[in-house]
């Protein structure tokens, strides 16, 4: 009795699942997915409506899946002429008005972004006339990525490149890769607050390449490899979050050899280091 | 027979050594004096731009025309900028010599902001110019005190890479005369003191509410801090480890340490809260986020949900961004529709489950206060004409900024694009004056996947 019950059960919810998500969208749109999409976002639907409003001559940058702001004004500017309510933001009626009046061949434009081909997609010109292959034609990038992640851009935060955020990662990594992560986002935050401080240099490479100041550049760790922690706490640390609370000093006390460190007024302790000002 | 072999071996071996151990040696001192010159090279650059910027601080006392003290000025400005880098390179971490780069960066404010100021207009005052004769005096003693370590230094032969060592191990007590030397120019510049203190307009940066000043609220206690911490945690767990600490003598505001390990997740909750009024300044609640089963739209309505719930009110999203997966947002406060954008509050949000991952109300704390916002004086019509004809104005409002001088300003807001690049246009509502422009960036490639 009870084997059958639960199997009626499953049947049931397994239909239910099968309309709710196989086929009731696809009579609505066949594109999209039901995401709203806002600025900032990456992904697959930043792909196809960017593909999508370049399709139509609005969008005429690079379709590389990050919603910047390029992209805001080419949908700010379509939703003007559809007479939409101007937000740049693409929630379903935008998204339905868009598909009706674009094209997007998925199959071919993530062809192309694997492949690490320059391209475009612009209506009433053959798509095989708007591709360049890459350069030396092996398309090795593609073996790197794994298949949903076809963004080709990152967002950043604010006047900051990847390799400023890697250098930095290296230098907290190679600093304190054994500590809690909130030590990790501080010893960071205090490489900004040295940057910030009319004491110490005023770029980041200054701040960690000055002699003496770090040990994992004198040691050499820092140029080992970070993991993602690191650079999460970076990020975070740019972002405006300081676990230090403006400190422009740490030490470890097991380590410290100068007696000089222990003359600054300390702030808090968090793992093994004391952050101090 | 076997004795021979034995020793002919040794004597190889020997020989074999010696002259490995020699070419180690020789490897070895190469890198040293490549070292050591970098660090001298360092020390008599920055001897030599003090003394440049003595003379310059010299001769700008007995200009008078804008003509000719504007470019003075920037002259100052730019020798103070390289002396800071060559300080920047010489081991001196170790070594207070706070002072003197405060010294340097205090030329620099001052030299920059009378520089591109209109002179014509609103010359140097009596202040400013007495601040100049101190700066030029005190520029005096320190190339003096600069001058004669670099003597000594030539003289005997001191080595930079000495320096280090006796400062890395603590020793700095033995003789060394470019300790010794660079601890005297220290104390001289500190010996200006407070007298020295520059007019209150050069001190930007001392003008935000570093500390907290203007929070409102009676001082709490250790248990209210936890129970704030644990409002912000939503762990049904009881199974949990609270830690709290105080802050250090160091800090210049009082807070409380906040940790929270829910043993059964072994997730925790990291918090700093102000002592006065308890105020969460920031927390970090760590883990993996490997999924995005969220959209950065609802992200944005869940940390809506979290502003409105610990009472943040006013506020409206500024930026979002997806970083793989987590979803980062800035709000700022709005009041009649000027936006404030020093009142802002950053929320991380997790895309797996729309979690609140981290939360920094540092910048808000710091500059939120009840405003009385002026209306502007000039139109939006004429604010409108003061841009640049090139740039395409896509949108416009209403803002309050914090400008070069780290004064709070009214200003019309503009956002618009020359060709493929968007700008953020700030013109002050009262003066018509160009305040700040802002190239905002756009997203990066990722350059793994371009070569």
């Amino acid at each position: 009795m009870k084997g059958i019950s639960s199997k009626w059960k499953w049947l049931l919810l397994f239909s239910c699942i099968t309309i709710c998500f196989g086929i009731y969208p696809e009579a609505r749109t066949n594109a999209f997915s039901s995401q709203i999409i806002q600025k900032g976002a990456v992904g697959d639907d930043v792909i196809e409506l960017q593909a999508r409003l370049q399709n139509i001559g609005y969008y005429r940058g690079k379709i590389d899946g990050v919603y910047g702001w390029g992209t805001y004004w080419a949908l700010r500017n379509f939703q003007q002429d559809f007479g939409l309510p101007i937000d740049g933001i693409a929630g379903a009626t935008t998204k339905q008005k868009l598909t009706n009046a674009s094209n997007f061949n998925k199959a071919w434009v993530h062809e192309q972004i694997n492949k690490g081909n320059e391209f475009t997609y612009y209506g009433g010109v053959p798509i095989e006339n708007q591709v360049k292959a890459k350069g030396n034609g092996s398309g090795g990038s593609a073996s790197k990525k794994t298949p949903s992640d076809t963004t080709t851009s990152a967002n950043l935060p604010g006047g900051y490149s990847q390799n400023d955020i890697q250098l930095m990662a290296n230098a907290v990594y190679g600093e304190s890769r054994g500590e809690p992560y909130t030590g990790q986002v501080a010893v960071a935050a205090v490489i900004l607050n040295r940057v910030e401080s009319a004491a110490f240099p005023n770029s980041i490479s200054g701040v960690i390449f000055e002699p003496g100041a770090f040990t994992a550049v004198a040691d050499g760790q820092i140029w080992l490899t970070p993991n993602e922690r690191a650079k999460e706490a970076v990020v975070d640390a740019i972002n405006g979050w300081d676990p230090s609370e403006n400190a422009e000093y740490y030490f470890n006390p097991e380590t410290a050899t100068s007696k000089w460190i222990w003359s600054r007024p300390q702030i808090k302790k968090i793992g093994k280091h004391i952050f101090c000002n | 027979m076997i004795r021979n072999i034995v020793i002919a071996l040794l004597v190889v071996g020997v020989a074999g050594t010696a002259f490995w151990g020699y070419q180690e040696h020789k490897e070895k001192n190469a890198v040293l004096i490549h070292a050591e010159n970098s660090y001298q090279r360092a020390f008599h650059d920055l001897s030599y731009q003090v003394d440049l910027l003595h003379d310059k601080v010299g001769s700008t006392l007995a200009m008078n025309t804008r003509h000719s003290l504007s470019p003075a000025l920037t002259d100052v400005w730019r020798i103070t900028s390289e002396a800071q880098s060559d300080v920047g390179q010489l081991p001196l971490t170790l070594l207070p010599f706070n002072k003197t780069e405060e010294f340097l960066s205090k030329i620099a404010d001052f030299s920059y902001k009378t520089a591109v100021r209109d002179l014509e207009k609103e010359p140097l005052n009596d202040q400013e110019y007495s601040t100049l004769q101190s700066l030029y005096a005190q520029a005096a003693d320190v190339q003096g005190e600069l001058r004669k370590v670099q003597y000594l230094t030539l003289k005997n032969h001191l080595r930079w890479m000495d320096v280090e060592m006796a400062l890395a191990t603590g020793k700095e007590n033995s003789d060394n005369t470019i300790i010794d030397g660079l601890k005297t120019v220290e104390k001289k510049v500190t010996g200006y003191g407070e007298a020295n203190e520059m007019n209150p307009t050069f001190t930007s940066s001392e003008q935000r509410d570093e500390n907290f000043k203007n929070l409102q609220g009676k001082p709490i206690s250790k248990k209210e801090a936890i129970a704030t911490a644990k409002s912000y945690t939503h762990s049904k767990s009881g199974n949990v480890e609270v830690n709290v600490e105080e802050n250090g003598k160091g800090s210049g505001y009082g807070f409380y340490s906040v940790s929270i390990l829910d043993k059964d997740s072994n997730a925790e909750l990291n918090m700093d809260l102000t002592k006065k009024g308890g105020y969460p300044i920031w927390y970090i609640n760590n883990r993996d986020v490997n999924k995005t089963n969220i959209d950065l739209n609802q992200a944005y309505t869940k940390a809506q949900e979290f502003l409105k719930e610990h009472d943040f009110n006013s506020l409206e999203l500024f930026e979002s961004a997806q970083y793989d997966n987590i979803a980062l947002l800035n709000f700022v406060s709005s009041e009649n529709g000027v936006k404030i954008y020093p009142d802002s509050v950053k929320i991380k949000i997790a895309l797996d489950d729309g979690a609140v991952i981290g939360f920094s109300a540092d910048e808000y704390l710091k500059a939120h206060k009840t405003r009385e916002i002026a209306t502007p004086t000039i139109s939006e019509k004429e604010a409108r004409d003061k841009i640049n004809v090139n740039v395409k104005i896509m949108e416009e409002g209403k803002a309050l900024i914090i400008n070069d001088l780290g004064k709070e300003v009214l200003c019309f807001e503009f956002l618009g694009t020359i060709k493929e690049d968007t700008y953020r246009i700030f013109i002050n509502a009262d003066t018509g004056q160009e305040e700040k422009v802002e190239k905002l960036k756009n997203s990066e490639p990722v350059y793994e996947n371009l070569i």
